[in-house]
């Protein structure tokens, strides 16, 4: 089998076997993204030096007997994440030359347990958006269909782990930017409970939403690389201080007696049809492994999108802030005076999506509008929060779509925010509650790929990583490769 | 005017907001140190530079500090606080906003008492303290065309102490600053350097006719870092709202600033031009949650605090009220009083002669504060000591302490080298005392013929004979009975 194919944990296996080197293994996959990622755009920078120089120290390590638990793996960080001496852009020409000069957590932890890093991918701007099309650096494409969009925010992480770049990679999601996306590329796309993986490192887009998370294409290797992010760090205020788990040790366990819920409002009319006959299917596989369903009711999930678009923005609003071209990032030249500096530097440096969630996020929470908008939103959130937890009373994971439809086309939706922003229906409910979530392939429409959503309990991975691996070993979904990138 | 009433009838209203930089060694978000007078962004790291990623996580150390304040003003010390963000841009914020607290602060319902003009006391109340970061500042000196910024102050820990409008005049807005400024020096919470800015305020004022219930447009004065100042910029602005209206003018809300240079205030920005800050929960912090055992603990830590140190010094060591009161308006000079009589066995109350006397005067002429005395507390007690075993006179005292400021040496070593040490030996005196009256027969026949006065002379001769080192009671003693005949 050819390198590239093979997923994390068996590329682990083949290393530990001596089957083939970190830095054989590193060039074979720098040599596929410098031929094949022109089609994508799925990188704002390939590292080929330092991960060459990372898997070299990674085959010495394991000559010694030693290494971490992703000694040697190759991974590709979502350019939101900070890292020492290479560019970090999110994606914006605000920061199109800054260069970090430090490593976010999730980036030494990752660097500790062994891992070359291919590169930086590219991703919508500051994480804003859900087609990769809002990138200053243009859009990322979809390898199962060029001319349709991966997904976003995390599209170009998404693409990569598809168009087998990488078996991993690391993401963020606000309000589905890791599972919309690996829903729309047939990857597996894991967003842990909030608090789980530390947040310092990661340029906040809305902090009481974002979450680290994994990108990879089976469950086991999500659980391996969770293991390895997920932990608590005395650098983020709001990461819980509670033992990781060994994500691997139950995956291999029944899911006979699993009680899975079903939201109603998900199969409704917004729902693509054939869509929806996949997702249907995929629960029929998880009833025939013994898994048990039920209908739960989340009453106000319908409010999840209208909730999100007033906190997410609010919070962006003030988090944008400190791009104001004095310390670092785009300065816009020759200002006249402070208000033109501001002005320019902010209007030039931030693309459309950015400013204008910065303008609703300023409406919101406007003196004489906060009550209305703001406060109303966090009151919303709690209800859903609750709709969540009196649910899992009664269902160890709710399952569903992970979007409305397949991928759609680069283009379509970019005049239309509504109609984008509905693409996170299903997913958002999930960033408002803090819960863990998880979208894994469960077939294709017309030959577009198509995930099933499954959201558990706060601390819940265990679970979603289980289901997710029992089924992935009924099914092959996750094995189809794009025919561009066999 | 006094206690209030301006000379045409109009009560002045004011409420202060004080800004104490708390004495933390590392800022409120940050590891950074909090030293004051560094090289410009030498003690700014990535998070006080707002970098991206980086995440505040809260120096446990302010919220004791502020708990400690709430306890010292017996207010309501929050049991879950929230910090919140104020955004707004300028150049010396890193982050566009600032972190504080707005609906949920750390203390509130407090209240502090001063001495009217009266001389009653008064109660103050404090609406609230909140605990905040500090910004940084910006840099014009040296600098051609272009600005700079230094952000060594930026997340720099503050209390901001907001009063009621319980103020009626200039000076009870000083004393209640003062006391203000006392007790956070006592708590040690702040330095209180108001020269570098770590203890400063902004006052509201606003004038009504006598008897009006309700309050006048009230003026903020910005950023007044003296005693005298804001006395000073009180007084004016109050001067000026009263003028306005017996003009036929109004007085609008604004943000003034005092000019010390011109003593006159100046509009700064208007209501309609002031910031809308969008206040919101900081999504990165969690809520300060404090428990009543925490609380406890920081009340039995707690400094014995100004009012009741005096009471102490009253009951216990008897002295007079306005001593004790001297005595103890700061912790270091409390501490050094007490230095001093835990080193000797005279009375506390002539310590506390010494201390308010010739110590405080060869201080203030030396412009030093108590801590850089040039006589320690254990120095000046061999001197009370010398006094007290009649070593020396307490007038040769006066002469042996300026001695000793002037690095002289202990008591023991000044006396002896000048040999002061006072004649107590009765038979000296007496010849002494012999010589006088045959020296001086006419005053000796006035005396005894009742003029008693005289006796003043006598000693005066006495003394001077003896270079003033003979015991006075003695000296009187042995005149009165050699005059008698």
């Amino acid at each position: 089998m050819d390198i590239h194919l093979k997923t994390l944990t068996e590329l682990a296996a083949g290393l530990e076997n001596g089957d083939f080197s970190s830095v054989a293994l590193t060039e074979a996959l720098l040599d596929r993204i410098a031929s094949l990622d022109d089609k994508l755009n799925a990188f704002v920078t390939v590292t080929g030096p330092e991960a060459l120089a990372a898997a070299a120290r990674a085959d010495e390590v394991r000559k010694s007997g030693k290494g971490g638990l992703l000694n040697g793996l190759p991974i590709i960080h979502k350019d939101i994440f900070c890292t020492r001496g290479v560019k970090t852009t999110c994606g914006s020409k605000m920061l199109e030359n800054f260069i970090s000069p430090y490593d976010a957590t999730v980036v030494e932890k990752i660097a500790a347990a062994g891992a070359v890093v291919l590169g930086k991918s590219n991703m919508d701007e500051f994480a804003m958006g859900s087609s990769n099309e809002t990138s200053y650096f243009g859009p990322v494409r979809n390898p199962w269909k060029l001319e349709c969009s991966p997904g976003g925010s995390s599209g170009g992480s998404a693409a990569s782990v598809a168009a087998r770049f990488a078996p991993a990679a690391t993401g963020t999601d606000t309000g589905g930017s890791i599972r919309q996306p690996a829903a729309l590329t047939g990857t597996v796309g894991l967003k842990p409970t909030y608090g789980r993986v530390s947040r310092y490192g990661m340029v906040a887009f809305a902090s009481s939403l974002d979450q680290a998370g994994v990108i990879t294409r089976s469950s086991e290797d999500a659980a391996r690389l969770l293991g390895v992010m997920a932990g608590f760090d005395e650098r983020d205020s709001t990461s819980i201080d509670q033992p990781v788990p060994d994500y691997l040790a139950s995956i291999g366990d029944s899911i006979k007696g699993l009680r899975v819920g079903i939201v109603r409002q998900h199969f409704d009319a917004g729902l693509d049809q054939q869509t929806g006959v996949r997702v249907k299917d995929a629960i029929a596989v998880l009833e025939s492994m013994g898994a048990t369903t039920l209908e739960v009711d989340l009453p106000n999930i319908d409010l999840s999108v209208p909730t999100y678009y007033v906190v997410a923005p609010a919070e962006c609003s003030s988090n944008m802030s400190r791009f104001d071209g004095v310390r670092f990032g785009y300065r816009a030249d020759d200002a006249e005076d402070l208000l033109d500096h501001y002005c320019r530097s902010r209007g030039e440096g931030f693309g459309d999506e950015v400013k204008r969630r910065i303008m609703t996020g300023t409406y919101v929470l406007s003196a004489g509008y906060y009550d209305a908008y703001y406060l109303k939103a966090q009151r919303v959130r709690q209800l859903i929060a609750d709709d969540f937890r009196q649910a899992f009373a009664d269902v160890d994971l709710i399952v569903g779509p992970t979007a409305p439809s397949p991928a759609f086309k680069l283009g379509d939706k970019v005049d239309d925010p509504i109609q984008m922003y509905l693409n996170d229906i299903y997913t958002i409910g999930a960033n408002l509650a803090g819960l863990p979530a998880m979208s894994v392939p469960c077939g294709f429409v017309n030959d577009m790929p198509v995930g099933l959503h499954l959201v558990g309990p706060h601390f819940g991975e265990e679970t979603l990583l289980r289901c997710g691996h029992q089924y992935q070993q009924q099914t092959d979904w996750h094995l189809a490769c794009p025919e561009t990138f066999k | 005017m006094s206690a209030g009433v301006s000379k045409s009838g109009w009560e002045v209203v004011i409420g202060l907001e004080i800004h104490a930089q708390l004495a933390t060694k590392s800022k409120i978000f940050s590891g950074s140190s909090t030293a004051y007078g560094a090289d410009p962004n030498t003690q700014a790291n990535l998070v006080d530079l707002g970098y991206p990623g980086v995440l505040p996580v809260l120096n446990k150390e302010v919220v004791r500090m502020a708990t400690m304040l709430g306890l010292a003003i017996n207010a309501t010390v929050a049991r879950r606080s929230v910090f919140a963000r104020k955004n707004y841009f300028y150049p010396d914020l890193p982050k566009g906003y600032q972190i504080s607290q707005l609906e949920l602060p750390i203390v509130e319902h407090g209240e502090l008492y001063i001495t009217d003009a009266n001389g009653n006391e008064k109660c103050i109340g404090v609406t609230r303290a909140h605990l905040e970061e500090d910004a940084g500042k910006s840099i014009h000196e040296g600098l051609d065309a272009s600005s700079g910024i230094d952000l060594n102050r930026a997340g720099t820990p503050l209390l901001e102490i907001v009063s009621e409008p319980d103020l009626r005049s200039a000076k009870e807005a000083v004393a209640y600053m003062k006391k203000m400024h006392t007790i956070v020096r006592y708590l040690g919470i702040s330095d209180g350097n108001m020269a570098e800015g770590s203890f400063r305020c902004d006052a509201n004022v606003s004038v009504r006719p006598m008897g009006q219930e309700e309050l006048g447009t009230r003026a903020e004065l910005k950023n007044l870092n003296s005693f005298r100042f804001i006395e000073r910029a009180i007084n004016i602005e109050v001067e000026r709202q009263i003028d306005l209206i017996e003009d036929g003018g109004t007085v609008v809300q604004e943000t003034r600033l005092y000019d010390s240079d011109k003593d006159e205030t100046r509009s700064m920005r208007s209501k309609e031009e002031a910031n809308d800050y969008r206040y919101f929960p900081d999504p990165d912090l969690l809520p300060v949650e404090i428990t009543d055992e925490f609380i406890e603990a920081v009340r039995k830590s707690m400094p014995e605090l100004p009012a009741e140190k005096q009471t102490r010094f009253i009951d216990e060591y008897r002295l007079k009220g306005d001593d004790a009161s001297i005595l103890t308006a700061s912790r270091p000079l409390a501490d050094y009083f007490e230095a001093v009589i835990a080193a000797t066995d005279a009375s506390p109350q002539i310590a506390a002669n010494w201390v308010i006397g010739d110590l405080a005067g060869a201080l203030n002429r030396d412009g030093l504060e108590i801590a850089d005395s040039k006589v320690t507390a254990g120095e000046l007690a061999g001197l009370v000591n010398r006094i007290h075993d009649n070593t020396i006179s307490g007038k040769i005292a006066k002469q042996v302490f300026e001695a000793m400021w002037d690095g002289e040496g202990s008591a023991d070593d000044v006396i002896e080298s000048k040999g002061l040490k006072q004649i107590t030996d009765s038979s000296a005196i007496e010849a002494v005392v012999d010589k006088i009256i045959a020296e001086n027969s006419g005053q000796v026949a006035e005396y005894r013929a009742g003029k008693d006065k005289l006796i003043g002379f006598f000693v005066g001769k006495v003394m001077q004979e003896t270079k003033g080192q003979a015991n006075p009671g003695q000296v009187n003693k042995i005149l009165k009975d050699k005059l008698k005949g």
